[in-house]
Parts: structure tokens; C-alpha cells; sequence
């Protein structure tokens, strides 16, 4: 197998509430590894852990312990759990996507604005972006009179959509999807499906949460076990 | 070339005479930012933080907080009673608070914008909303009338102000009408650095929503790096990559904003973000 592109070690996470002054695990003794063209899925049950795994690869959450090693384009080893917030921002520009369970963005943009930010973000020419965001946003099957309308008034599945094409669209090295079909019904599943497999193809590592089983079993080429509330195991599919 | 375009370096402010206790027995700890020995005001003590070029730097805390003494010792509308700042300006580097009176006016006019809370501050009230960009425009190095009135109408339109109101005075305009002209003043010199401070305090949700989404709009064409300075969490977590958290004079707090907000580590920032709305 290629070289990994993503090694957590032993990564722990523990909230630290003041106001109760209470100490509360998240997630503990991680180890987990996210290949080129492959994707790790993450099971577990609610409280695992998941989620929080995720936002401390993309330092939304400041992991607690453990390495958090990312293979950069340019070949660099870098710790995520300790690299400047600069450092970070920029691979979250270049190189590090999250599809996040929720959207935010401003009351005003249009949907196809919403999806090109990132590319804007990276400096292509906004007619260009705006194109590449038409296509994937037909792609994701969101209905073409919506893609000149502000997101905040689209339903739960269409903002999913809109959500995902906005983390899909500048193929970043390292795709981080936390239940990105959640909302959705069996047909627009089965695009999303689609896409992540031709995602593989072009060699984006991702590393996933899924709420079905059968997606898992689908698409996972790994599957990383986490339970509440500290042990882990490792499970190899193949 | 380094992509930071600002480093600020341990400055302070106090108002009042000063003694040597006034750092030791203020600041989040204390609970206070007033010295018990002297009664002096230590607006911001020991500010440090690092802005690169066309990134937007939020920085949130309560009234009192020094967020604003912050920015108004930057832009010269106050002298820092201590510390450095530099400011990166293509190959040439300035020392901020070395620079003299005229040299302070000249960077205020052509490098950097600032745009306030209360537009009084901002925006000449005697004269029309097309006179004050020219007024900043004449400032830099446009002298034709004709060339200058044609820049200003562009921002103007730029910023949706409507042209039919250029010759307009701009205390007939609602709030949110003149923030835009504010803003249209502050980036007339396309200034590589701006600030912010609670510009959308006190507008219409609508109205606010419209200002934030201008002000994205224009970091993205212009790549200028901003400072924005405000009490409102949904303002920074729309605008800024990264924040500052200050409670009584002192930086309690700094990350990436999605962090601040989802895994604060200060005891008061936690308090902040689950009050919020």
C-alpha cells in the first residue's frame, strides 16, 4: 500500500469545562492511518468520539494529546495537533477539506456562490469557479432554479447538498465528511455514493463518518473502530 | 517576500499616571482593569499578535475590553504608552510608533483605512458623500476633478450606494447607507491594511447581513488584510480566520475562530460563547 497521508497517534481530546470544573473525554487513545485514493471510514456509537476526532484533524478542536501527522503536497511531515494557526489555515485552503454536518454561510450569497467560495479563496478566475460549481451542483441533483438563491431557505437535504459541494469542490489532498448523506433520500445517496468512489479515483484520501452500515461497507477500505468512552480498536475490512 | 504585513509587540495602554503596580493588580485575574494603588486605566497591556497580508483578524471582548484601544493606537488616533508595531509595506518596513506627525498622517491617509462604529467619526457631515471620498482621494494622488469624481462614483456603486445620491449629504442617509460610505471612503487609497471597529453594531439584522457580505467581497478582490474589532460572535465567525479574546486590557485568549468558538480554553471565553444567542 502507498504511504499514508494522514497517522494519528494515540490522539486524545478532553474538554476541560470551567464553569463546572469538570474534565470531559471526547475521544482517547486514537490511532488511525488515511491512504491516497482510499477511504477510512469511522464507526462507533454516538459519543465515540467521531466527530471530535475530525475537528481535531482540522483543529476546530484543540486535540489534548498525541501526533497528528499530515503528509503535505510538498512533502513535509507536519504536526497538526502543534502547526501555527497560519500553517493550518492555509492547508485548510490548499490542501485539508471538511464537510461539516451544518452550513454557515452569509444570508446573502447565492447557492453557486456558496459552493465556488473555496475557489475563489484560492484565487481562480470566478467565472470559471462559478462553472465548476454549476456542474458539481447538478451533479449533487440540486434543482438548477436554486442554484441563484441564497441557501437559507432550502431544505435540510438541499443545504446538505450545497454543503457538500462547497467541501468537494477544490478536490483538497485530505477530505474530512462527517455524515455527509445524512439528510438525504435514497436517490440523492446514491449520487453522493457515485462521487466519493470517482474521488477515489483521482486520488483524494478521505476519512469518513457514516451513519449506515451499508455506506461503510461500500466504500470504506478501512474501518476504524472508536468506543466510548477511551478503548479502540483497529479493524481491517480486507 | 513574508506574507506578514503587520507585527505588534507588547503594547500597552494606560490611561492615567501610571506606577509600577498597575500591570501586577489588573487584568481578567483581578477582574478589573483600574489599579488599586493609582486608579489609572489599563485599556490593553501587552498585546502581541501577527497579521499576514489579506487576512481578516478578529478581535471580540466586552465594552472596556481594550479591543478598541488596540486598533486606535494602529491607526494613530491614540499613543500606545508602550510597545512596538510593524508594518510591512511591500519591501519597506515602518516602526509604526517611531514615525513622526506628518509621516503618522501619511500612513493613516494612503495605507490604512479605519472604519467606525459611529459614522460621526468616519464621515465629514458638512460636506456630500461623493466630497468625502474625494477628500481622501485628493489625499492620495489623484488631483483631476473629473478623474477623482469618476473613482468616487465607482466606489460608491461599488459599496451600492446609489450614484443619484453622490452629491448627497451623507446625514440624510439611513445607517446602514452610511456605513457604505464609510467604507467606500476607507478603501478609496485601496489600502493594504483596514480596520473595523463594530461596524455593524446597532444596524438591522438585514442591513448588518448586507455590510458583512461587502466587506467579504472586498478582502477577496482587494486582498486587504483587516482587523475587525466587535462584541458579536456571528460577526467574527462569518469574517475571521483567525481571533483575539481581550477582557479587561489583556488578550485572554487567541486561535482559529472555529476553535474559539467550539473549543474555547479560557474560563471566560467559555462563559462568552454559551451565553450567545
Amino acid at each position: 500500500m502507498t504511504q499514508a497521508i494522514l497517522t494519528i497517534e494515540d490522539h486524545a481530546k478532553t474538554f476541560h469545562l470551567h464553569e463546572r470544573n469538570k474534565d470531559i473525554p471526547s475521544a482517547s487513545g486514537v490511532n488511525l492511518s488515511v491512504y491516497p485514493g482510499r477511504l477510512t471510514a469511522l464507526i462507533g456509537p454516538t459519543g465515540a468520539g467521531k466527530s471530535s476526532v475530525l475537528k481535531g484533524i482540522y483543529r476546530t478542536y484543540l486535540p489534548s494529546s498525541g501526533r497528528i501527522l499530515y503528509r503535505s503536497k510538498a512533502g513535509n511531515v507536519i504536526d497538526l495537533a502543534k502547526a501555527g494557526e497560519h500553517q493550518i489555515l492555509e492547508l485548510r485552503k490548499q490542501e485539508i477539506g471538511f464537510v461539516t454536518q451544518f452550513l454557515y454561510c452569509l444570508p446573502r450569497k447565492s447557492a453557486i456562490d456558496v459552493v465556488a467560495e473555496p475557489l475563489f479563496a484560492r484565487g481562480v478566475d470566478s467565472h470559471e469557479a462559478r462553472g465548476r460549481a454549476e456542474k458539481l451542483l447538478a451533479q449533487l441533483a440540486v434543482p438548477s432554479h436554486l442554484w441563484n438563491v441564497p441557501p437559507a431557505t432550502f431544505s435540510g437535504g438541499e443545504k446538505q447538498r450545497v454543503n457538500l459541494a462547497r467541501g468537494l469542490i477544490a478536490q483538497p489532498r485530505l477530505l474530512l465528511l462527517d455524515e455527509p448523506t445524512a439528510s438525504l433520500d435514497p436517490a440523492t445517496t446514491e449520487r453522493v455514493v457515485e462521487h466519493i468512489q470517482s474521488l477515489k479515483e483521482t486520488g483524494i484520501a478521505m476519512l469518513a463518518i457514516f451513519h449506515h452500515p451499508d455506506l461503510v461497507r461500500r466504500l470504506a477500505d478501512e474501518v476504524v473502530e472508536l468506543s466510548p468512552p477511551i478503548a479502540v480498536t483497529e479493524l481491517s475490512k480486507d | 517576500m513574508s506574507r506578514k504585513i503587520l507585527e505588534v509587540r507588547g503594547l500597552s495602554r494606560i490611561h492615567g499616571k501610571g506606577c509600577p503596580l498597575c500591570t501586577q493588580h489588573t487584568g481578567p485575574e483581578f477582574d478589573t482593569n483600574i489599579c488599586p494603588f493609582c486608579g489609572s486605566v489599563v485599556a490593553a497591556h501587552d498585546i502581541n499578535f501577527d497579521l499576514y497580508r489579506g487576512e481578516i483578524l478578529g478581535i471580540i471582548g466586552e465594552s472596556g475590553s481594550g479591543k478598541s484601544s488596540t486598533v486606535k493606537m494602529l491607526y494613530f488616533d491614540d499613543a500606545p504608552t508602550f510597545g512596538q508595531a510593524t508594518f510591512f509595506d511591500g519591501a519597506e518596513q515602518h516602526d509604526l510608533f517611531s514615525l513622526n506627525a506628518a509621516q503618522q498622517r501619511s500612513m493613516r491617509n494612503k495605507r490604512f483605512g479605519m472604519v467606525y462604529q459611529n459614522p460621526h467619526m468616519g464621515l465629514n457631515f458638512q460636506i456630500s458623500a461623493g466630497g468625502n471620498i474625494a477628500e481622501r482621494l485628493l489625499m492620495s494622488d489623484l488631483k483631476h476633478y473629473a478623474e477623482i469624481r469618476r473613482r468616487a462614483g465607482e466606489l460608491l456603486s461599488r459599496t451600492e450606494v446609489s450614484l443619484a445620491r453622490i452629491d448627497q449629504n451623507p446625514k440624510t442617509f439611513s445607517g446602514g447607507m452610511q456605513q457604505r460610505v464609510q467604507i467606500a471612503k476607507a478603501l478609496a487609497t485601496r489600502p493594504p491594511l483596514l480596520f473595523l471597529d463594530e461596524v455593524t453594531t446597532g444596524l438591522d439584522l438585514s442591513v448588518q447581513a448586507a455590510i458583512l457580505d461587502l466587506i467579504l467581497e472586498i478582502q477577496n478582490e482587494l486582498d486587504t488584510a483587516m482587523i475587525v474589532v466587535t462584541h458579536d460572535l456571528g460577526v467574527i465567525r462569518l469574517l475571521a480566520g483567525r481571533t483575539l479574546v481581550m477582557k479587561h486590557g489583556r488578550v485572554i485568549e487567541s486561535g482559529l475562530t472555529d476553535q474559539i468558538l467550539e473549543d474555547p480554553q479560557h474560563a471566560y471565553t467559555q462563559r462568552l460563547v454559551a451565553s450567545a444567542l
